[in-house]
């Protein structure tokens, strides 16, 4: 059991690793380095020149890997090079907002899509399945930007709810960001609802034909007791993962979410880091992101084992 | 009829809905009173409908099924009238079900004590403080070992036998009135199925409970049942005593059927029935069994009524003529002339699933024990060698090896002159077509995406390089081979027959024109009438092609219709080896009676002898005799040192006591209680 | 033993193609069917749009700003005066042919691998699905853009990145489709019969995993579609003056209010086709007897 686990762990530990290694060798094998990006078509003589001995660009690539690799593990992301400010004030409480904005939208859609995805499972072909599995295709197929800009017609332009842009400072507090953060929580719930409620329905559409449950019936347990103590438990298995997975690539509708609602958070901060060519904080937003996804990944493998005694046990 | 009726099924049909809307008939018509008290066996082969007859006895329909006339009453009220609730109070109560494979019965995430709790708290008045009292008892009754540690269990823990035990105590913790019984010993091992039957008869004994058990193997049902119903194509076409239906049986089909189950006392090949069974709800009217009965008249396309004289009912216009005619069983004997050219040689053969990581090289770990060890066999060209031997005794591996797709760790394999214990890979041509292997399940091994012609095609190109017109003609001789029309060329397996399909299996082995055909359980995936043909073609192509056979098989009686030689395995060890009939009839090594002793044969007067428990092992023991935790005989040498071999004649057996000592325990074997735990 | 089994009705006597019995039950589905037809459509405009389209969708008339739909302008006008309608025309052109581009190299790539990888297995495949794990960690967007950033708008960029990565996702699907097939016997029997690797990934992995490959293909398009007009709604996909939906969308909605018909039909069209795609698809796997929902993102 704790064999395992720490099997789990070390294997996220190579996952960042790889894409630590990933981010920076991509940024080295293209052509140009920072200050060329930076400094678009002043990169030339001394300033050029001037700006490669402050970021230590003369350096060999290993030796600047090694660097930053060790910045990193000591908790330093470096400095942004257009702000010349420490990316770890930059991104903290950026993150901040966007893990509210996240969690929030996790808080609402996971709950909600396991029991419509069931619903949708028991119903299977019936009219409830054909409305639940309808809205769900439509939801996960029409562009965040676009949902997001329907809401905004409807909630804040027609109905004048909530506001259409976050307009309050990043590092306004959270109170001050609830209004705010409403639409693009709806917006980011619905996208992932629609995804989960997909696969726990096809799990527990599998399930529920099996073997076991059929026994079940004939052993005249109640319906809900079937549905909730015998058969969810093992739809949720193949499902966990396949959600992991699909929150993480959910990530990047997170960055549109923000950027469409002007919120302060990790996303925007990142689309303004590539549009000011900032390579030092995008390499530590990509990093930020990729440890969001491996963290996902890793509480998947954890609540499977949790609900899987085949993994725990050995026979 | 002094006992009151506890279930009637009156003039009852079932049906589903097909895909094209059409109503399917699954169930024709079926009428069937069962006593208090009394055990009945549902058999027939698969598709004639007898598991869903059984499941509609608990007013279960699978989804798109429905009742379309007649009823079932349990104690007098018919089952498809009560309400959810009240279904759901009578199944798993007074109405229990054993399922067939127990490991996909039980609820994978939960523990043995919360299923058990289940059950008891549904189907019991007890107070929850007496539960798990209650459930070590309950498992107590099943005869399980430790009942305390296997309540903490989860399913996956447990071995099939025991999963089952615990199904029939699930089933038991309702107190059922009546027990239905689905194909509840259908995939355990031919000792562990023995011990099941007798706990279920024990239990019967004790707890008085009416039974009715579905199986495809009259064997178990002659064991078990007080009357026999012999379902063809959703009718009951035969229903009568155990001894009526089995002794003399009315139904030309019955009696195909019991003609076509190899017998450990018979000579020769069973004969087959010819034909297949008709699809599901293709027959509209007339006897289901006419297009493959010898005796049919023009009668027998218009109508067939169930005729009932005393208490032997049959479903036949020309059963009056029949039962006059001896039912005696024609054996087929197909004489192979073995030679005495040697073929296959394995020496000291030693395979291990196990590859040492670098970790336990640099820590010095013992690896563990070989699966497979100490394996000797020699094989003449035409010769039939059968490997006997339960699930994970080594059977299998043993093939893998000579087909070289598992790398032996040591040991010798030859095929003639030429060295076969190397990876198919770096065969020669000649060495890879030599060598051929059909597969247990006909299902699996051909690719369901191409064509029949396809698949025989892929040996005459691989081998003879042919181009396609040549591989046409060649794959429809093949086809007339083994018996099929060529229009079969252009067919996807998925439209054939089981039957059809491992006949184009063994087509296609034969296509590399090969001197030694591994077959792996070719016949344990199809039914006993279609097995007997199967049997009979594989023979018939030996006598033609002079091939030679290493046949695996776990059915005795299989072994005995068509090996020469027989191996017996257990735990990848050699027990005992030699010429069929001195194996069989000879001096047994103890794991041989076992396995002799458990084979159930379809009378009712044969009663299986238990010897040992059937507790499953998962590695054989580091030293001394293999099978020495299970035998009934075993002593402190044979936990210490390995046995020697001892022979009689071209009877081999391996084990500590002496051959006169064997022979005595063979001819009076004490019962060994399996209660005594 | 199961005696009722809804597929055994297989007719023996006429042998149908695998194919055509999959178009016959596509048929039965409703959306499946308006899914397909929608996409026809889109695909039949996209290629004749240069043609049919009544106006030059790159002229701006600052006199007409912002005008509603009428005869004159079907879809209206949006903030430089362009008609709408010629435009949501062309919209689809350059994404429709950089994903389906994307799409292919990511199938090839992506089932190429996954099948390799599934079939040799062991010790191989598992440190490299370990890399392809980390792979799908990077956020895939910001990976897009930083290239993007790097290298410039062109097409054959964001080709080469799109269906690198979206290849990834695709190792996974197929490797796992081909684990299910590698244990089964009939891949057995062609090792034991001393059938080469290749003919065995080729001859019998490959029809048993295409199902799988060709839904797992109008996935990755819709996806990619989906990326693609994000792309382009951050400004970094096509470059103007080209008409996009994405872009388009990007530009007008500032001004939802005033004229949300400028919003409204470059939105239309662009869900149209991504829905169109998934409905066919759903439909298709259904046809054929698959689970769609299953393969992971």
């Amino acid at each position: 059991m704790l064999k395992l686990i720490l099997q789990r762990l070390g294997l996220a530990v190579f996952t960042l690793f790889t894409v630590c290694v990933l981010v920076f060798g991509v940024t080295e094998a293209l052509p140009g380095d920072v200050c060329t990006a930076f400094l678009g078509r002043d990169a030339q003589g001394t300033r050029l020149e001037n700006c490669r001995q402050q970021r230590n660009l003369d350096q060999p690539a290993l030796q600047r890997f090694a660097d930053w690799g060790t910045g990193v593990l000591q908790g330093d992301l470096g400095t942004s090079l257009k702000r010349d400010k420490s990316i770890n004030d930059l991104v903290a409480t950026r993150m901040r907002n966007t893990a509210v904005l996240g969690f929030g939208a996790a808080m609402i859609g996971i709950p909600l899509a396991i029991i419509l995805g069931v619903m949708a499972a028991l119903r299977r072909d019936k009219p409830a399945d054909m409305m639940i599995s309808g809205t769900s295709i439509f939801a996960m197929t029409i562009p965040e930007f676009v949902t997001a800009t329907v809401l905004i017609f409807i909630f804040s332009i027609q109905l004048q709810w909530f506001p259409a842009v976050t307009t309050v400072r990043h590092n306004a507090p959270i109170a001050d960001l609830i209004p705010n953060i409403i639409l693009p929580m709806i917006t980011l719930a619905l996208v992932m609802m629609a995804h989960i409620l997909r696969m726990i329905r096809s799990a527990m559409i599998d399930v529920m034909a099996s073997d076991f449950v059929q026994m079940a019936r004939l052993k005249g347990v109640p319906y809900w007791h079937i549905v909730f103590l015998h058969a969810l438990p093992s739809a949720m298995l193949p499902a966990i993962n396949i959600i992991a997975l699909t929150i993480a690539w959910l990530l990047g509708g997170v960055v549109i979410i923000e950027q469409v609602f002007n919120y302060p958070g990790i996303g925007t901060l990142m689309i303004r880091a590539i549009y000011d060519r900032d390579l030092p904080l995008v390499q530590a937003i990509a990093l930020i992101l990729a440890a969001v996804y491996v963290l996902c990944n890793l509480l998947a493998d954890l609540s499977s084992l949790a609900l899987n005694p085949r993994l725990r046990t050995a026979r | 009829m002094n006992k009151p009726m506890i279930l009637e099924v009156k003039d009852f049909s079932l049906g589903y809905t097909a895909a094209n809307n059409e109503l399917v008939s699954v169930l024709r018509n079926v009428s069937l009173d069962i006593e208090a008290g009394e055990a009945i066996g549902l058999v027939g082969e698969s598709g004639c409908g007898k598991s869903t007859l059984a499941l509609a006895m608990m007013a279960f329909l699978r989804s798109g099924s429905q009742v379309q006339n007649g009823q079932i009453r349990y104690h007098g009220s018919n089952l498809f009238e009560k309400t959810e609730k009240q279904l759901g109070k009578l199944r798993g109560g007074k109405i229990g079900l054993i399922p067939q494979n127990a490991g996909q019965s039980l609820t994978p995430t939960m523990k043995i004590h919360a299923q058990l709790a289940e059950a008891l708290r549904l189907h019991s008045d007890l107070p929850r403080s007496t539960w798990h009292q209650r459930s070590l008892e309950l498992l107590k009754q099943v005869r399980l070992p430790a009942p305390d540690a296997m309540l903490q269990r989860y399913p996956h823990q447990l071995s099939g036998g025991q999963q089952q035990r615990v199904a029939i105590a699930m089933a038991l913790a309702g107190s059922p009135d009546l027990l239905v019984l689905d194909e509840p010993t259908t995939g355990l091992d031919v000792t562990t199925q023995a011990h099941i039957l007798e706990l279920l008869c024990n239990l019967r004994q004790e707890l008085g409970m009416t039974m009715v058990f579905v199986s495809h193997d009259l064997g178990a049902v002659a064991r078990i049942s007080d009357r026999i119903a012999v379902m063809y194509a959703g009718e009951i076409i035969e229903l009568g005593s155990c001894a009526d239906v089995l002794r003399t049986p009315a139904h030309p089909y019955t009696r195909g059927l019991l003609n076509s189950i190899p017998r450990l006392d018979a000579e020769g090949l069973p004969p087959s029935l010819p034909g297949y069974p008709p699809k599901v709800g293709s027959v509209k009217q007339g006897c289901a069994f006419a297009p493959r009965c010898t005796h049919a008249t023009e009668q027998c396309q218009q109508d067939a009524a169930l005729v009932a004289e005393n208490s032997h009912a049959v479903r036949c216009h020309r059963s009056g003529d029949l039962r006059r005619e001896s039912a005696s069983i024609n054996v087929i004997q197909l004489p192979v002339k073995p030679t005495l050219e040697p073929l296959l040689n394995i020496e000291e053969l030693q395979i291990s699933y196990h590859k040492a990581g670098l970790l336990d090289q640099w820590r010095n770990i013992e690896p563990p024990v070989a699966t497979v060890d100490e394996i000797n066999l020699q094989l003449n060209k035409g010769e039939t060698l059968a490997l006997v031997g339960e699930s994970g005794s080594g059977k299998s591996t043993i093939m893998k090896a000579i087909s070289g797709i598992q790398a032996p760790r040591k040991g010798q394999i030859e095929l003639g002159n030429e060295d076969l214990s190397i990876a198919v890979e770096k065969r020669s041509n000649q060495l890879k077509r030599n060598v051929q292997m059909i597969f247990q399940n006909p299902d699996a091994s051909l690719n369901p995406r191409h064509t029949v012609c396809e698949i025989l095609q892929q040996p005459l190109k691989l081998y003879f390089g042919l181009n396609h017109e040549s591989c046409r003609q060649r794959a429809a001789e093949l086809l007339e081979l083994v018996r099929l029309a060529p229009h079969y060329l252009d067919r996807m397996p998925g439209q054939l027959s089981g039957g059809e399909k491992q006949r184009v299996a063994i087509a296609r082995c034969f296509a590399g024109d090969p001197d030694l055909i591994l077959c792996d359980e070719v016949t344990s995936a199809l039914d006993v009438s279609v097995q007997a043909a199967v049997l009979k073609l594989l023979k018939e192509l030996q006598q033609q092609k002079g091939v030679t056979y290493l046949f695996i098989a776990h059915d005795l009686a299989v072994v005995k219709a068509i090996a020469d030689q027989v191996a017996v395995l257990y735990q990848g060890r050699l027990c005992q080896i030699g010429p069929v009939d001195e194996v069989f009839n000879g001096v047994h090594h103890p794991y041989t009676s076992a396995l002799l002793n458990a084979v159930l044969a379809p009378d009712p007067e044969h009663q299986p002898k238990l010897s040992g428990d059937d507790a499953s092992e998962q590695h054989p023991p580091a030293q001394g005799c293999a099978y020495q935790r299970r035998c009934p005989q075993a002593d402190q040498t044979c936990s210490e040192q390995s046995p020697p071999w001892r022979n009689d004649g071209n009877n081999r057996i391996r084990c500590h006591h002496d051959l006169l000592e064997l022979t005595l325990r063979n001819n009076s074997p004490e019962l060994i209680e399996v209660a005594n735990f | 033993m199961t005696a009722i089994t809804a597929t055994h009705s297989v007719p023996v006597t006429k042998t149908e193609s695998r194919w055509a019995q999959a178009w016959k039950n596509m048929r039965r589905s409703p959306s499946g069917m308006i899914g397909l037809s929608i996409l026809c459509l889109h695909l039949v405009v996209a290629v004749l749009a240069p043609w049919i389209a009544p106006y030059d969708w790159t002229l701006q008339n600052g006199y007409i700003m912002f005008q509603g739909p009428d005869t004159e302008y079907w879809f209206g006008t949006d903030n430089m005066g362009r008609d709408l309608f010629s435009r949501t025309l062309m919209g689809g052109r350059e994404a429709i042919m950089v994903t389906l581009l994307g799409t292919l190299l990511a199938i090839v790539w992506g089932g190429l691998a996954g099948m390799t990888l599934g079939f040799v297995g062991g010790k191989v495949d598992e440190w490299l699905m370990r890399i392809v794990d980390a792979l799908l960690a990077i956020p895939w967007l910001l990976f897009l853009l930083l290239i993007i950033a790097l290298t410039g708008q062109q097409s054959w960029t964001l080709i080469l990145t799109l269906g690198f990565f979206y290849g990834v996702a695709v190792i996974r699907v197929v490797r796992g489709a081909t684990l299910e097939y590698v244990p089964r016997d009939f891949v057995v029997a062609a090792k034991t019969r001393g059938e080469s690797r290749f003919t065995i990934v080729t001859k019998e992995l490959l029809p048993n995993v295409l199902d799988a490959l060709l839904v797992e293909a109008a996935m990755r398009w819709a996806w990619m579609l989906l990326a693609f007009s994000s792309l382009s709604f951050l400004g970094f996909g096509v470059v103007p003056p080209t008409p996009d939906w994405g872009l388009m969308i990007a530009d007008t909605r500032g001004m939802i209010s005033i004229a949300p018909w400028a919003v409204l039909f470059p939105a239309m069209a662009l869900s149209t086709l991504i829905i169109s795609i998934n409905l066919t698809a759903d439909a298709f796997a259904k046809a054929i007897g698959l689970d769609r929902a299953k393969a992971p993102v």
